[in-house]
C-alpha cells in the first residue's frame, strides 16, 4: 500500500507522462521525461511527503522506483 | 560597541542574456519554460575583458557617489571573490589602488561563494568591534559565466555575474546581530571546477555525460543540482533555527526573510517548508539570476530601494552553497532616515 502511494506521489513529477504506466519496477531514468530537474523535484516531494532528505547519490543508485522507496524505508529507520 | 551596515550599492555587467537568447541556442527549451521551471527572466554577464574585481571597483564607485562614505575614511577592504584576477597579488591590494584608497588601509581578500557576504558581515563586525576597523568596505563580486561549459545549460540559466558593495561601520541604520556558520567540506565535489588550481594545474580538455545526460567537464565548473538541493533542505531549516535563537527571538519576531537567491524552485521550497509567509519572504531573481555571493547584498539594496523596511524591523539573512558552507545572521533596522542607504 505504502509503496502504490510512493509510484503515485513519483508520478506526479513528470509533467507529462501518464501516471498509469509508472510501476515499482520502471526504470525512471530511462523515461524521456527524466531530467535533473525532476530530480529536484523528487527528492523535495520525499522531504515533504516523508520527512526524509535522500542524496542525489541515492538517485543515482537507484534503477528502479521500488529502489529509491527501499531507500527511504532504510532512511526513516 | 555595535556594528552596522551603513551603505550599500551593486554594480551589473552591461551584457544581458535573455530567456529567448538561450531558447535560440536550446532550442529543446522555451523561454517560457525557463521562466516558469527556475523563476529567471535575464541574467547580467560580464564581457570578455571584465573581472569581479572590475565590478567590485564599480560597485565601490558607485557606493561612494551616493556621499554616504568618504574614501579617505576607508580603514579596510574584504573582497569576496572565487574568480579573482591572479593567483596573486590579493585583488583587494589592487581595488585599494583602483578606489584610490589610503594605503593605510588593511585588504585582503576571501574565497567563499554563496555563504559568502553573510561571512563578510561576519568579518566586518569583528573588525568594528574588536575596535580594530572603523569603516569596513565589504565587496563581492563574481563571474561565474566564466567557469561555465557554453553547452552546459542549466547553469547558463542559472547564474548570472554581479558585484557590491557595503560599509560596514560603528554608526549605521542596520545593527548587525549575531551570527551561525556551518561548513561540511565532504560536499566539496559537489560544486567545483577541478582543474587550473595547485591540485590539478592542466587542463584535461576532456568531457564526460552525467547520469542526467549533461555534458560535464573537469575545466569548467560542475554542480550536482541533486546534492546541492538535499543539502539545502537539510541545513537551511536549522541554520534558520540556529540564528534565531542566537538572537534570543522567536521565530514570529522575524520580519523579513533574505535568503541566497539561488533558484525560484529551491527558494519556493524553503519557503514551504519553513512556512514562511509571502510577504516575509524576498525573491528577486527574475532580472538578475543566481549571483553567487551578490545575492543578498542585492535583495538588501532592492528592499532598502523600494522602502520596505521600517524601524525596529529584523531580518533574516542566510547564504548557502559551495563548500560546503552555510552562514546566517540577523540585522535590525535601527533607525532608517531618509539619507541613509543614500536611496
Amino acid at each position: 500500500m505504502e509503496l502504490d502511494l510512493f509510484i503515485k506521489n513519483f508520478a506526479e513529477q513528470f509533467d507529462e507522462a501518464d501516471v498509469s504506466v509508472f510501476t515499482a519496477e520502471t526504470k525512471f531514468k530511462t523515461l524521456d521525461d527524466w531530467s535533473s530537474m525532476t530530480a529536484l523535484t523528487v527528492i523535495a516531494m520525499i522531504d515533504s511527503e516523508y520527512g526524509v532528505q535522500i542524496k542525489g547519490n541515492d538517485i543515482r543508485d537507484s534503477i528502479t522506483i521500488k529502489d529509491l522507496f527501499d531507500k527511504i524505508i532504510a532512511q526513516k529507520k | 560597541m555595535q556594528a552596522f551596515l551603513k551603505a550599500i550599492d551593486y554594480y551589473l555587467p552591461q551584457n544581458v542574456v535573455t530567456n529567448a537568447d538561450l531558447a535560440i541556442e536550446f532550442p529543446e527549451w522555451s523561454s517560457e519554460k525557463i521562466t516558469s521551471k527556475v523563476g529567471i527572466e535575464e541574467r547580467h554577464i560580464a564581457s570578455e575583458n571584465e573581472t569581479a574585481l572590475d565590478m567590485a571597483v564599480n560597485a565601490a564607485e558607485k557606493l561612494f557617489n551616493q556621499g554616504l562614505v568618504k574614501k579617505e575614511n576607508i580603514d579596510f577592504i574584504l573582497f569576496c571573490t572565487q574568480s579573482p584576477d591572479y593567483k596573486l597579488p590579493t585583488s583587494a591590494c589592487i581595488i585599494q589602488d583602483k578606489l584610490g584608497l589610503p594605503t593605510s588601509v588593511g585588504a585582503l581578500d576571501y574565497n567563499l561563494g554563496c555563504s559568502g557576504y553573510v561571512y563578510g558581515l561576519s568579518l566586518a563586525k569583528g573588525l568594528i568591534v574588536g575596535g580594530i576597523a572603523n569603516n569596513v568596505l565589504l565587496l563581492t563580486g563574481e563571474t561565474y559565466s566564466k567557469y561555465l561549459l557554453p553547452s552546459d545549460k542549466g547553469n547558463r540559466t542559472i547564474f548570472g555575474d554581479a558585484a557590491t558593495a557595503s560599509v560596514i561601520s560603528n554608526t549605521g541604520s542596520a545593527k548587525i546581530g549575531n551570527f551561525s556558520f556551518g561548513t561540511d567540506g565532504s560536499g566539496a565535489n559537489d560544486l567545483i571546477i577541478k582543474t587550473g588550481a595547485s591540485r590539478n594545474p592542466e587542463k584535461e580538455n576532456q568531457t564526460s555525460i552525467d547520469e542526467n545526460d549533461n555534458i560535464i567537464s573537469p575545466d569548467y565548473l560542475y554542480m550536482n543540482g541533486s546534492n546541492i538541493f538535499s543539502f539545502t533542505l537539510k541545513s537551511v531549516p536549522s541554520l534558520v533555527n540556529n540564528v534565531i535563537n542566537k538572537n534570543f527571538i522567536k521565530e514570529k519576531d522575524i520580519d523579513y526573510y533574505v535568503f541566497h537567491q539561488a533558484n525560484k524552485y529551491m527558494l519556493d521550497f524553503l519557503k514551504k517548508k519553513l512556512k514562511i509567509e509571502d510577504h516575509k519572504f524576498y525573491e528577486g531573481l527574475a532580472k538578475v539570476g543566481n549571483t553567487v555571493s551578490n545575492t543578498v547584498p542585492i535583495a538588501l539594496k532592492e528592499l532598502m530601494s523600494e522602502n520596505k523596511l521600517q524601524k525596529n524591523e529584523k531580518i533574516l539573512l542566510a547564504g548557502f552553497g559551495v563548500g560546503l558552507s552555510w552562514a546566517g545572521c540577523m540585522i535590525e533596522i535601527d533607525e532608517l532616515k531618509k539619507d541613509s542607504y543614500h536611496i
